[in-house]
């Protein structure tokens, strides 16, 4: 249905469920990807897997040289870059009271700042190319809160305010800014809840089961398309209902 | 008009859609050409190709009228 040939997209976060699942919805569509992660191992075996046009770039983007070096490789091996997916993200859950200096800016660097850091140095080309899209990624949790996560859900919040802001600069220039927010979706992360953990979690969900990686990816698709040129500042909720915002 | 001069302007012609003879060195991008403050950064970007030089962003910042930018590029190429 969309056809992003042509397109080249760096995804971030790529070797984990939603990130690998939006590289594969992408390179689908006929993009040229670039999966981008901190492990090789898993990001060579999914390059493997697609075939042509996809390329790996390791990076560890709490790390400010690594992070800088991304983009230029992307663009290098793809030749352009016109769709950024910032989906990496991490977690150091501790109560408020509790949470570490370090805690809190580890999840902001990497979670908030180094997707501003992505963004800016893309915009460049997109600007000249008058094309361009950028998703992030963020969670339920950014616009309803989750008590243990004060640092991730105030990474993601600012993620909404940041795109929005973003969106009103250029769109002018054919580029829109937009996010996804999943609510919980089966990943590694969510198989290590006990059936307990589970049950609680699906008794808030209307759908009555999590979301699969691809629901995500296929937001992220959907937002990265050229049918979506007149979507900018946008966050689309993808979470069976939980909270409908 | 210098060689950089003409250069100069034909970038800013093609960028803003402005007249010709409307891009004199007084012209003040924003506020003689209609450029709003992205279309400055893309007309630095635009130079910066021209001409093969960097042009940090405090100097950018300096950079209001045609002929600030040729006097800048002069002193930069």
């Amino acid at each position: 249905m969309f056809d992003l040939t042509g397109k080249a997209a760096l995804v971030t976060g790529a070797s984990g469920g939603i990130g690998g699942a939006i590289a594969e919805a992408l390179h689908g569509a006929g993009a040229t990807v670039t999966l981008s992660g901190t492990r090789e191992t898993p990001l060579r075996e999914l390059a493997d897997r697609l075939g042509d046009r996809a390329h790996v770039v390791t990076a560890n983007l709490g790390d400010a040289e690594s992070l800088a070096a991304l983009p230029k490789a992307a663009a290098e091996a793809m030749g352009s870059l016109d769709i950024l997916v910032n989906n990496a993200g991490i977690t150091r859950d501790n109560l408020f009271m509790r949470m570490s200096d370090d805690e809190w800016a580890q999840v902001l660097d990497v979670n908030l700042s180094s997707v501003f850091k992505l963004s800016r140095s893309v915009l460049r080309g997109m600007m000249k190319s008058r094309w361009g899209r950028i998703v992030n990624i963020t969670s339920v949790v950014g616009a309803t809160g989750n008590p243990g996560q004060g640092n991730y859900a105030a990474a993601k919040a600012g993620l909404v305010g940041m795109s929005k802001s973003l969106a009103y600069e250029v769109a002018s220039r054919g580029i829109t800014v937009n996010c996804v927010a999943p609510g919980f979706i089966a990943t590694a992360m969510t198989d290590k809840l006990n059936d307990e953990q589970k049950g609680k979690i699906l008794g808030q969900i209307p759908a009555g089961r999590m979301g699969s990686p691809e629901e995500i990816a296929a937001a992220v698709l959907y937002l990265s398309s050229p049918e979506a040129a007149y979507v900018t500042g946008a966050t689309l909720h993808v979470n069976g209902g939980m909270a409908m915002i | 008009m210098s060689d950089i001069a003409d250069r100069v302007k034909k970038i800013v012609v093609e960028h803003l859609g402005v007249d010709e003879d409307k891009v004199v060195e007084s012209a003040s991008f924003i506020d003689d050409l209609g450029a709003d403050s992205l279309d400055t950064v893309e007309l630095v970007m635009a130079f910066e190709e021209e001409f093969g030089i960097e042009i940090p962003d405090d100097a950018a910042e300096t950079i209001q009228t045609v002929g600030d930018a040729v006097n800048f590029i002069k002193g930069a190429v």
